[in-house]
């Protein structure tokens, strides 16, 4: 209780100091400070304790010691001689690619999905909602496990590889396909497709200006499209056709030559795909429902075509509400491809955290990495993908 | 003139109209693009469907007492193999004499919650407290025994199948809200250093995948424990899931809390009310209404990724599917089966879930649409 004499000296607008909401919040979070710290004090000596009482050694030394074991998928060179941190680099790399495949097969699988469900064929738009109701409502790893032990291990046998066109084959190895192999004055091709590029980029801004100034419209979509394809095929061939394809050779025990998809691989991106299709599939469909009818109605009556109004009216009103929620499902699946290390995929944590973390012991260090890995790269996508929307929404007046 | 006070009956629709050939051409065959994907749909359709069908229905067998029942040529889905297994698949190792406590428990959850879905039941929040707070310690002594009623303790290591993924996912979504309620609270707090701490630890947890917290609560617990202190296997991958799951609901919860219009928060304090009356009193209960449906989403995530805890070695559903069962010689080589019966249960739940959250949302959008 305070003094009432005390108080009464005291102008009422001047509270004691102890109900000043000011010194509260001061002290509570000093409070909240020095708790914190006592908590993260108290986590590192027990930690420094247990380690030394399990003889586990700290520090990243461990990084350029030898890894001796072999990894199933590598993008760079790798052998059971290099270190465990070139461990740590080959799985970022696979776990990078199986996200960029994903991203790229899930959102184009999604959008026709979500089309689809708005289509106006019953069959077509029946079917689309009883996939995404299927998949959506089946955790992932129930979804992996079929693909990788039921579907893929239902496939032929090497030596009954299903084929298409002698060239790709299919088994329960994996998928093998020709790989290009680039000879001498491929470059000029390359040069050439690099050239057209920006000759459309420049294409495309004079004729915005030019409708922008004299209302005249000019087959944009069409001449990049030939400028694209015409232009390097032209050089290429005057080059005499300077690639060939190196097939894949059905052996009698295995397939020899060409690029080769594995199995784990192979599994892991279709599951990743379906799952987070039917994701896209729903924020497409609500993003296209979110735009106004009257919005085409306007559209049609100034005489855009039905494909006009879809290009230019429908779609970058649509994109705007599809952005937000995309970039959580482009961040969901990157997270998600952590799955592989049920299926035995090589990404990051079931090289890095699984066997290395096994092999070494060195829980905190790995761990720690491997979060940073996932914490860094979910924040550039989140970033790249803000930055999108900013230029998208700019749109609107 | 033709003048008449009369109303004339209506015309039937022209025959062109109406009926099956009208609905078939209207929706199936409008344009050749549609009349195309149309076959194409049926054709794949006809490539599919009869397969599966035969294999789940018609070649199945339901009923068998042995393998060599099941395998044949020509056979299709085992079910026998599920009725046989069925009660592993629900209780993991759990003993079969004291089965009937999670019985017990399970059968109290289920009528204490029924009331809740009707309106006109008194005494709502008083019933979802008593489930919220006092419910867990009566479920808690009865699946893990000792504490009120001092039954006979069933290890954890012995809990698994359907009941361990369900008790892994309403215990994790029961802590997650009130720490993710907190967390809300703390992010929308105006004082700088609580609310970027809450910022940060949120970000943090949904930015890492859960099998890294997983692993991280499993492998590094241990080590940031005074030494000697051990506790088990599902109490450290409980805590790893809280945490993870608790930002998640932070932020559908600071949805809510943004959604409620700043005169209550005025009003609130213009009536004198403390912080944490005017939170509970006004705000929370206003702004929790709101969120239901997202909470439901939260919780459908959340049941679908206890399917991880296989990964660490404790046996949900799916983990009995494939490694207890899987290496189970009476009953060997019917994973498949095994696969779609999990994804089945997983599908009833997760998919009347999110009917009911869908509703929710009907009944809560009060209409401010254009």
């Amino acid at each position: 209780m305070t003094d009432p004499r005390h108080n009464s000296s005291e102008l009422p607008s001047k509270p004691p100091i102890w109900n000043d909401p000011k010194y509260r919040a001061l002290f509570f979070q000093v409070l909240l400070i020095a708790g914190l710290f006592y908590f993260i004090y108290t986590i590192i000596q027990n930690t420094l304790g247990n380690m030394e009482a399990r003889g586990i050694s700290t520090g990243f030394a461990f990084m350029s010691e030898k890894s001796g074991f072999d990894i199933l998928q590598s993008l760079i060179p790798f052998n059971s001689d290099s270190t465990y941190g070139r461990t740590f680099i080959v799985g970022i790399l696979n776990t990078l690619l199986v996200t960029g495949l994903g991203i790229v097969f899930a959102t184009i699988w999604g959008f026709i999905l979500g089309i689809a469900r708005l289509s106006s064929n019953w069959l077509i738009s029946k079917i689309a909602t009883v996939y995404i109701e299927i998949f959506r409502n089946i955790p992932l790893l129930i979804q992996l496990f079929f693909w990788y032990f039921v579907v893929l291990k239902a496939l032929p046998q090497v030596k009954e590889s299903l084929s298409v066109f002698d060239s790709f084959f299919l088994s329960n190895r994996g998928l093998y396909m020709p790989s290009p192999i680039f000879e001498e004055g491929f470059m000029y091709t390359g040069i050439a497709i690099v050239i057209s590029i920006i000759a459309s980029f420049i294409l495309r801004k004079w004729a915005k200006k030019r409708q922008e100034s004299t209302g005249q419209q000019f087959p944009i979509f069409l001449s990049i499209l030939g400028l694209l394809i015409l232009f390097p095929l032209i050089v290429f061939l005057l080059t005499g056709s300077p690639l060939s394809w190196e097939v894949p050779k059905l052996g009698r025990f295995n397939i020899q030559g060409g690029v080769s998809v594995i199995p784990e691989l192979f599994a892991l991106l279709l599951g990743l795909t379906v799952y987070t299709a039917s994701f896209i599939a729903e924020i497409v469909r609500s993003g296209i429902k979110a735009v106004n009818h009257g919005q085409t109605e306007a559209a049609l009556s100034v005489g855009l075509k039905p494909s006009q109004n879809l290009r230019l009216v429908v779609i970058p009103q649509a994109l705007r509400v599809i952005i937000p929620p995309l970039t959580s499902q482009y961040l969901n699946l990157f997270k998600n491809s952590s799955l592989a290390t049920a299926i035995g995929y090589p990404d990051l944590v079931a090289v890095f955290m699984g066997t290395t973390l096994n092999q070494t012991g060195q829980a905190v260090e790995i761990i720690a990495m491997t979060m940073a890995v996932y914490l860094i790269v979910s924040l550039l996508i989140s970033m790249f993908m803000n930055w999108y929307n900013a230029k998208m929404s700019l749109v609107e007046r | 003139m033709y003048i008449t006070n009369k109303i004339l009956p209506e015309l039937p629709a022209p025959s062109n109209a109406k009926g099956l050939i009208h609905w078939l051409k209207s929706n199936l065959f409008n344009g050749v693009f549609n009349s195309f994907f149309t076959l194409l749909a049926i054709f794949l359709l006809y490539k599919i469907l009869p397969p599966i069908i035969n294999w789940v229905f018609i070649d199945a067998t339901w009923v068998a007492d042995t393998r060599e029942q099941c395998i044949g040529e020509g056979k299709g889905a085992c079910w026998a193999y599920i009725g046989n297994r069925f009660d592993q698949i629900m209780y993991g190792f759990y003993p079969i004499d004291e089965r009937w406590r999670p019985n017990l428990a399970g059968i109290m959850l289920i009528l204490l919650t029924i009331p809740l879905f009707f309106e006109k039941t008194p005494k709502k929040s008083w019933l979802g407290g008593f489930i919220l707070i006092v419910f867990p310690f009566i479920a808690y002594s009865l699946i893990h025994g000792g504490g009120l009623f001092g039954l006979e303790v069933i290890d954890t290591g012995k809990w698994g199948g359907l009941m361990l993924t369900l008790i892994i996912s309403l215990v994790g979504i029961l802590f997650a809200l009130f720490l993710g309620t907190i967390l809300a609270l703390g992010r929308r707090s105006t004082m700088p250093i609580v609310k970027s701490l809450c910022v940060v630890f949120i970000e943090f947890w949904r930015g890492v995948p859960l099998i890294t917290v997983l692993f991280m609560s499993s492998v590094m617990l241990p080590l940031f424990l005074p030494e000697g202190t051990d506790f088990d296997k599902l109490a450290r991958a409980m805590i790893g899931i809280i945490l993870f799951q608790s930002a998640y609901v932070a932020e559908v919860v600071r949805g809510g809390l943004q959604a409620i219009p700043k005169g209550q928060y005025e009003a609130a304090s213009a009536m004198g009310l403390s912080y944490w009356k005017s939170m509970f009193l006004i705000i929370l209960p206003q702004a929790m209404k709101l969120v239901i449906p997202g909470l439901v989403n939260t919780f459908i995530a959340l049941f679908k990724d206890t399917t991880l805890v296989l990964i660490i070695g404790l046996f949900d559903v799916l983990a009995i599917i494939q490694n207890v069962l899987g290496s189970d010689n009476a009953w060997l080589g019917f994973f498949t089966e095994g696969l779609v019966f999990a994804a089945f249960t997983f599908w009833i739940f997760t998919f009347s879930m999110s009917r009911y959250s869908m509703a929710l949302e009907r009944k809560l959008d009060t209409g401010h649409r254009n």
